[in-house]
C-alpha cells in the first residue's frame, strides 16, 4: 500500500503498487482477501478507482459502521502494508473507448467508483464520446471525487449533474433530492441517441435508475448495473 | 497465507454450513446485470425446448396448479454472502422434466431480460431444484427474480436465474451469460469455483 487520500470523513481511496499487474478495464474489480492470525478469512469485492492507464491500482472504500472489512481498510491499514487481492474481475460492467457511447454513468455513494475509472480512461486515451453523469450523494461533503469532478465538468465532452438527497448549501445550484424519471430525463440523453447506460450504487438506488430509465423508453440491453448491497443513498 | 497486519476479523456462527471465502448475512443482496424485467403474469410462461420432441409450455395459471413444495435451504453468492435458512415455495424441476423426454445432458436457463445460465441437467433433477415463485411467504419481489426464478442451491446463485421463463436442453454444454465473462462453467460453492480456472 502507498497511500490513502480521504475523500470523505468515512471514506477512502488506497493506492496500491501491484507487481506484475495485468491491467485492467475501467469498470472491472477486484476480491480483497484478509486473513487472522489464526489462518480465518474472509473476502469481499471492491471496484478498481483507477483507470487503466493510472500509475497505482486504486480502491475507494466506504466505511460501514458495523463491518467486518470496510472498517479495516479504512482505519487500519497503511502505507507499507500489504494486501491480498484477486483480479481483475467482471466483464459485462466495463466500458473501453471502443465500445463507444453516449455514455450516461449514473452513480449513487460509493458507486461512483467504477465510474470514475471510466471517467479516467476516457480523459487518458482523449475519447470523442459524449459523456453525462449524474452523481447522488446525501450532502456535498459526502460526495467523493469532488475536486476531481468539478475539473471534469470543465471538459466540452463531460457533462456533470449532481443531486443532493439530504442536505444542500443555501447556494446550491445543482439538483436536490433522490433520482426519479424526471432527473434521468433532464440529465441523461434522449432515448433516440442510444446511450450506453451505466448504473452503480446500493440496490435500491440502481433499481430505482434502471426502472426509470426504462419507463422512458431505454433499451433494457444497453443499460449495464453494478449493486453494491446495502441501501441508502 | 500471509496474515493481513491487523486484521482480526469475525468468526461464522456454524461454519461447517458456511462455504469457504463466505460470510453470513441477515440481508438479502440482489446482484443482476441489467434492470429489472417486469412480465405481467398473463404473458408468463415456463417452456422447455430444445433436444426434445416437441417444446413443452406451462402457463401462470397450469404452473400454479403443479405439485408445490415448502422448503428451506441455504444460499451462496459468488459475491461472498451466504444466506441460512431461506423458506422457498415452488415447483420441484423433476415434475416438469418428467413430462418431457430427453436425450440432452445439459440445460441452458432462459430468462426475461436476456440473462441465461448453464447447468447439467443432472444437477436440476432428483429434488435439487426448483421454480420458485414464494420467498418467506410472499411473492417474489421482481427484484429477486419474481414472477418466479430458478432454484439451484447446491451451485452459487448466479445459477439460479432470475425471472425465469425456460430450459433449453442441449446434447453440448453451452456457457451462460456470466459464465462467458469468467465466472466458473459450474460454480460449486464448497469447491470454491467462482472464476474461470478456479
Ligand atoms: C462488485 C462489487 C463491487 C463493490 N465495490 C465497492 C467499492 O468500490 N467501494 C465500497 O466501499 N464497497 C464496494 N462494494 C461493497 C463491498 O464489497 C462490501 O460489501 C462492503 O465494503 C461492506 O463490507 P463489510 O465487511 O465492511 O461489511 P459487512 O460485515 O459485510 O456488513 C456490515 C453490514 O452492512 C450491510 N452492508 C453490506 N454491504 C453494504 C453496502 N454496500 N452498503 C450498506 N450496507 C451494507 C450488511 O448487510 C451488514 O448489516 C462492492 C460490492 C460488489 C459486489
Amino acid at each position: 500500500m502507498i497511500e490513502t487520500i480521504f475523500e470523505t470523513p468515512r471514506v477512502k481511496t488506497i493506492s496500491l503498487a501491484v507487481p506484475d499487474w495485468p491491467g485492467h478495464r475501467a469498470g472491472q474489480h477486484v476480491d480483497v482477501r484478509l486473513t487472522a492470525p489464526d489462518g480465518y478469512q474472509t473476502q469481499r469485492s471492491y471496484s478498481i478507482a483507477s483507470g487503466p492507464e493510472d500509475q497505482y491500482v486504486s480502491l475507494t472504500v466506504e466505511r460501514l459502521e458495523d463491518g467486518e472489512v470496510s472498517p479495516y481498510l479504512v482505519d487500519e491499514l497503511r502505507p507499507g502494508d500489504e494486501l491480498e487481492f484477486r483480479g481483475p474481475i467482471g466483464g459485462h460492467f466495463v466500458w473501453t473507448d471502443e465500445l463507444g457511447g453516449p455514455l450516461f454513468l449514473v452513480g449513487g455513494g460509493s458507486g461512483l467508483v467504477p465510474l470514475r475509472a471510466m471517467l479516467r480512461h476516457h480523459r487518458a486515451v482523449d475519447s470523442r464520446v459524449p459523456v453525462r453523469v449524474l452523481c447522488s450523494a446525501r450532502s456535498l461533503e459526502l460526495l467523493i471525487y469532488r475536486e476531481e469532478l468539478m475539473k471534469l465538468a470543465a471538459d466540452d465532452l463531460v457533462d456533470i449533474s449532481i443531486t443532493l438527497t439530504r442536505e444542500a448549501p443555501s447556494d446550491w445550484r445543482g439538483y436536490r433530492g433522490r433520482i426519479d424519471p424526471a432527473l434521468l430525463s433532464t440529465t441523461g440523453w434522449a432515448r433516440n441517441k442510444q446511450p450506453l447506460t451505466y448504473i452503480c450504487g446500493p440496490t435500491a438506488f440502481v433499481e430505482t435508475a434502471a426502472a426509470g430509465l426504462v419507463a422512458l423508453g431505454h433499451e433494457p440491453g444497453r443499460i449495464r448495473t453494478e449493486r453494491f448491497g446495502g441501501t441508502g443513498v | 497465507m500471509a496474515v493481513t497486519r491487523g486484521f482480526v476479523g469475525r468468526r461464522a456462527a456454524d461454519s461447517s454450513r458456511v462455504p469457504p471465502g463466505q460470510y453470513v448475512t441477515k440481508g438479502f443482496p440482489v446482484l443482476s446485470a441489467g434492470p429489472t424485467p417486469y412480465t405481467p403474469l398473463d404473458a408468463w410462461d415456463f417452456t422447455i425446448r430444445g433436444a426434445v420432441e416437441h417444446p413443452v409450455s406451462w402457463s401462470w395459471t397450469e404452473f400454479q396448479e403443479l405439485p408445490r413444495q415448502k422448503f428451506t435451504v441455504d444460499i451462496h453468492c459468488v459475491t461472498k454472502w451466504t444466506k441460512l435458512d431461506v423458506p422457498w415455495s415452488g415447483v420441484s424441476l423433476d415434475t416438469f422434466l418428467d413430462t418431457v423426454p430427453t436425450q440432452a445432458a445439459y440445460a441452458l436457463a432462459f430468462s426475461d431480460g436476456g440473462y441465461t445460465t448453464n447447468v447439467p441437467l443432472a444437477d436440476l433433477r432428483g429434488g435439487k431444484a426448483w421454480v420458485v415463485d414464494e420467498y418467506d411467504g410472499r411473492p417474489l419481489d421482481p427484484e429477486h427474480g419474481g414472477p418466479a426464478r430458478l432454484l439451484v442451491p447446491h451451485l452459487y446463485f448466479w445459477k439460479s436465474a432470475k425471472w425465469i421463463r425456460g430450459l433449453d436442453l442441449r446434447t453440448a454444454d453451452q456457457p451462460g451469460f456470466w459464465e462467458m465473462f469468467g465466472y466458473h462453467n459450474y460454480g460449486d460453492p464448497w469447491k470454491e469455483q467462482r472464476y474461470y480456472g478456479d
